[in-house]
């Protein structure tokens, strides 16, 4: 049948057996059935477009659920979580009456289908996330993975991806302070954007997304409402609501990031003035989401008037209507003494608010449309109570095989003609070359905070002018680490975040997550994902940074394919003093160089195993949590005492990358000696590492904070000179290692 | 009396509480400036500062250009009131035909943010006194649209009157006609120039603290008035 425009609960009550398009919405049998046991009759039309976005994978979280409160239940004991889990971003005590609230989120789907829009709401979506909480959104960061760059599509992505990153955030003036940008053809097709924004406040000034007080009033902000990303979230991109124009419209929503400026300055000043009681963005399934999470989460219930939505197209249904995901919108609860003050705020600002509804007594939901009632709904239903599903797992069919497929019989560069040949080719590869064409088409200036950003290997921002206290943060991934061992390589996502963000010199304190997998109805894609909460949690605990919120991404797969599972974990970071915060790199000659932590023979997985031969196989590095916090502790101390000059942290790519960034960072070259095996030194992927210079008056007493946290330290050689210079082996000028850095990225997209 | 130093604020502006920041650094008395208010407030120099103002979504700076406050920010700058431009400021003073010619997308199609080397090609105005003629200076440029244009006539009467006030060096980032990164008017009261001194007062959070000389000039040229 086809849905008419003003189905009202009246009707659904004389018509109780009329046939629904609940399949096309996505809801299952049993999903339909729970909803009319609920309502105790037939939904109407906006009651069933609103529980199939609500209980849609997207907003519901059914599948990842049961996995995700390991978060909760394996949190580690802290006392600088202000909120948890569940609202929009989690909140953290930064001191000096500080908080900073950040999160990362995917939007993976839309950036394959229009890559400027997608990437570009990504960072929209994200940042009113971090509004919301009552924070300044401060800075942003970007996670992107694309298919091989031989891959035809690839360019079109890279291109439309990294403006769309640039396009929103330099215009919202927001500072880029990092991120990483991987290539790997399980990418192809289904590109991953994850963006993550970090917003500051004072402690006291949380705002929360509930709607209380009888009488208050619900005002929405920003946008007008219109058919853009209807579905967006969910299901309905190919669902006919009538039959027609309607079911061609594009399920990507536009970007406005002007308007989103002006909705940052005008609900921070809503917020200064104390105007709102609660506030809610409007995100993923747009005015369902934001009226039943607010009315859900306060005490009462909520009446909303759907006609005085302002609209962009004025044919617009209430189906439509609360289901848009036009951008750049908010919903605020206001005293109805102050909704005068409020308006005139955003008038100022040039913002359309209209009160669309008031919190009311009792416990319901009703959306009215020119007075008939339209849903009448218990909104926990919508919010909280969606289903849970215990999917099945099974561990991948060629799991044994793959893990047993190992590095070791790999032909190896050997001599120092063709180590030398490798360092200069794994610095030119797309996942270890410069990102350098990418980063600058970012403002990281913006603001006037940034301490250190890219290429550095955590951003730091200073949180005010008037105090030297900062944060640091990272954000890393690594899908074929997680594809060779899902609970291992979660937790070398967070180990390499985490050591990103000591290496800087700061305290690592908490950490995001955006979970990008496979399809849950596969139960092979369902045990990755298993595998790697439960290691994320495991990890989380064991380094005692509590998850303090996330994202996950499910269905990123093409056919029956699905990506290598890849957990992005971003960690954030305290800085007592952001003047003392230490470089990635070689700053000064005649330092000495010292490599922390212990090298063993670990290739399987690694960069020069696929970079090399499109190796990928055997077991991922082992994950050293302990070693982990020893070397962070050691990094906290030798900051504080001011004894480091540069640091830089050891991943993809090894000692060898580690040592072209750290020669290139300021053009400072080196003269080093390696011991054991020069291949397994320079390429092995070990965790727990970190390359660190000091000044000769300062090694003795690095030396001894190391020895008491149990670091093992190499002593590697001095800085200097214009080379990158190996005893014994090879040297090479700084300016053609910087030659084959830099060309990759532009020659491949430029 | 300490100087007062108006930052104006368009929808959309996005270094303006960096250039307030500039301002107090430097000595000043760091005043906002709304784009819907006739008023001034008694400033005596204006500084329009970079962003996106009103989304730039017809062309950068047409609609500032507009307001209510550029009309007094003209006025002013015609009696002589020192006014720097930075980035979409300069933008802006282009398209009020406080300076010449135009700013057009970059050569390189990409918006780019990068430390860029500059030289001092002129001290004599209100913003760059304490500078030394063909001094060679580091700040931050980060815009899409700063290629300067302008017909041959104009970057000639420029060039002839002294009144390219900054020049790239080290590599033309955008395509500018000549290397110019910065003009001034022919009084030498208004300035606009692409990069951010407002980026490069502090070495903390900048590429150093080249930038601030702009602002320290401007206090230092009412001392000497």
């Amino acid at each position: 049948m086809q849905l008419s425009r003003q189905d009202t609960v009246a009707q659904a009550e004389q018509t109780p057996d009329v046939e629904q398009p609940f399949t096309e919405l996505g809801l299952k049998d049993e999903e339909y059935q729970r909803i009319r046991d609920i309502l105790g009759r037939r939904p109407t039309d906006t009651e069933l477009a609103m529980y199939s976005v609500m209980w849609s994978e997207h907003c519901s979280y059914k599948s990842s659920k049961v996995h995700l409160r390991q978060f909760g239940e394996k949190a580690p004991k802290t006392d600088v979580l202000l909120v948890g889990m569940g609202e929009n971003a989690g909140v953290v005590d930064v001191g000096d009456g500080l908080a900073v609230t950040f999160k990362v989120e995917s939007h993976n789907h839309p950036s394959y289908v229009e890559p400027y829009q997608g990437a570009a709401t990504g960072v929209g979506g994200i940042v009113r996330d971090i509004l919301t909480m009552g924070a300044r959104p401060i800075a942003v960061m970007d996670s992107l993975r694309f298919g091989d760059v031989d891959n035809d599509d690839t360019r079109r992505l890279v291109g439309g991806v990294v403006s769309g990153v640039g396009g929103y955030g330099n215009c919202l003036g927001l500072p880029n302070i990092g991120g990483e940008v991987a290539f790997d053809p399980t990418y192809n097709g289904n590109p991953l954007v994850n963006a993550l924004c970090l917003g500051v406040m004072r402690a006291d000034r949380i705002q929360l997304a509930k709607a209380e007080g009888v009488g208050n009033q619900v005002i929405l902000l920003g946008a007008k409402t219109g058919r853009d990303g209807i579905g967006g979230a969910s299901v309905l991109a190919s669902a006919t609501f009538e039959d027609g124009s309607e079911t061609k419209r594009p399920s990507v929503q536009v970007g406005d990031p002007f308007m989103e400026k002006l909705l940052i300055e005008c609900c921070l000043e809503l917020y200064n003035r104390d105007l709102v009681t609660g506030i809610q963005d409007l995100g993923a399934a747009g005015i369902a989401c934001s009226i039943s999470e607010t009315s859900a989460h306060g005490a009462g219930g909520m009446r909303v008037e759907l006609e005085r939505v302002p609209l962009r197209e004025p044919s617009m249904t209430p189906v439509e209507i609360v289901m848009s995901e036009s951008q750049e919108r908010m919903l605020a609860i206001v005293r109805p003494e102050d909704a005068d003050e409020a308006l005139a705020v955003c008038a100022r600002w040039g913002v359309l608010a209209t009160v669309i509804g008031e919190v009311t007594d009792g416990d319901r939901l009703i959306v009215t449309w020119h007075g008939d009632v339209v849903a009448d709904v218990p909104p926990g239903t919508l919010a909280d109570d969606g289903p849970v599903y215990e999917r099945p797992l099974e561990r991948p069919a060629d799991q044994d095989a793959l893990q047993s497929g190992g590095s070791r019989s790999l032909a190896r560069p050997s001599g120092p003609d063709e180590l030398r040949a490798a360092v200069l080719a794994m610095a030119a590869s797309p996942n270890l070359c410069s990102r350098r064409w990418v980063t600058e088409q970012y403002d990281r200036y913006v603001l006037g905070g940034t301490v250190l950003a890219m290429p550095h290997d955590g951003g730091v921002l200073r949180l005010a002018d008037d105090t030297v206290r900062g944060v640091a943060l990272a954000l890393d991934g690594n899908g074929r680490y997680a594809r060779l061992d899902p609970y291992a390589g979660a937790q070398l996502a967070l180990s390499e975040a985490y050591r990103n963000v000591s290496v800087t010199g700061a305290r690592p304190i908490a950490v995001t997550n955006c979970l990008n997998f496979g399809s849950p109805e596969d139960p092979s894609v369902m045990w990755q994902f298993a595998e790697a909460t439960r290691g994320l949690a495991d990890g989380c605990l064991e380094l005692g940074v509590p998850v303090t919120g996330g994202n996950v991404s499910f269905y990123n797969q093409t056919g029956a394919t699905a990506i290598n599972p890849t957990p992005v974990v971003g960690v954030l970071g305290v800085v007592d003093d952001v003047t003392t915060s230490v470089p990635s790199g070689f700053t000064r000659d005649d330092d000495v160089v010292l490599l922390f932590g212990a090298t063993d023979e670990e290739l399987d997985g690694s960069e020069w195993a696929w970079a090399t031969h499109r190796h990928l196989g055997g077991m991922p590095p082992r994950v050293r949590l302990a070693e982990e916090r020893a070397l962070s502790a050691t990094l906290q101390r030798a900051t504080a005492e001011g004894l480091l000059s540069g640091a830089h942290d050891l991943s993809d790519g090894g000692l060898a990358s580690a040592l072209v960034e750290s020669g290139l960072l300021d053009g400072v070259g080196a003269r080093l000696r390696i011991a054991g095996d020069p291949f397994v030194a320079l390429f092995s992927e070990s965790t727990a590492r970190a390359v660190v210079t000091c000044a000769d008056a300062d090694v003795d007493r690095l030396l001894s904070i190391a020895a008491d946290a149990g670091v093992p330290v190499a002593r590697l050689g001095r800085t200097g000179g214009d080379e990158l210079s190996i005893d014994g082996l090879f040297s090479i000028p700084l300016d053609e290692l910087r030659a084959a850095h830099e060309v990759t990225l532009p020659a491949l997209f430029g | 009396m300490s100087t007062r130093i108006g930052v104006v604020t368009f929808p959309g502006s996005l270094d303006d509480r960096d250039a307030l920041r500039a301002v107090r650094v430097a000595g000043g008395e760091p005043v906002p400036l709304w784009h819907g208010e006739h008023d001034l407030h008694d400033v005596d120099a204006v500084v329009l500062p970079g962003g996106f103002s009103y989304g730039d979504y017809l062309r950068c700076g047409a609609i500032a250009r507009f307001s209510p406050v550029m009309t007094e920010v003209v006025a002013a700058a015609e009696r002589g009131m020192p006014v720097l431009g930075i980035c979409n400021g300069f933008q802006v003073l282009c398209e009020s035909h406080l300076l010449p010619g135009a700013l057009i997308r970059n050569a390189g199609l990409h918006f780019t943010c990068i430390d860029q080397q500059l030289r001092v090609e002129s001290t004599s105005t209100a913003w760059t006194g304490e500078y030394s003629a063909g001094s060679q200076i580091r700040i931050p440029l980060k815009n899409g649209e700063g290629q300067y244009v302008a017909d041959e006539t104009t970057l000639d009467r420029l060039e002839g009157e002294g009144r390219v006030v900054f020049r790239y060096v080290g590599g033309n980032p955008n395509g500018s006609r000549r290397d110019i990164a910065g003009i001034r008017n022919e009084r030498g009261n208004v300035v606009g120039l692409m990069p951010h001194p407002e980026h490069a007062i502090d070495s903390l959070t900048g590429p150093g603290t080249d930038g601030l000389g702009m602002f320290v000039s401007v206090l230092k040229s009412f001392v000497c008035s």
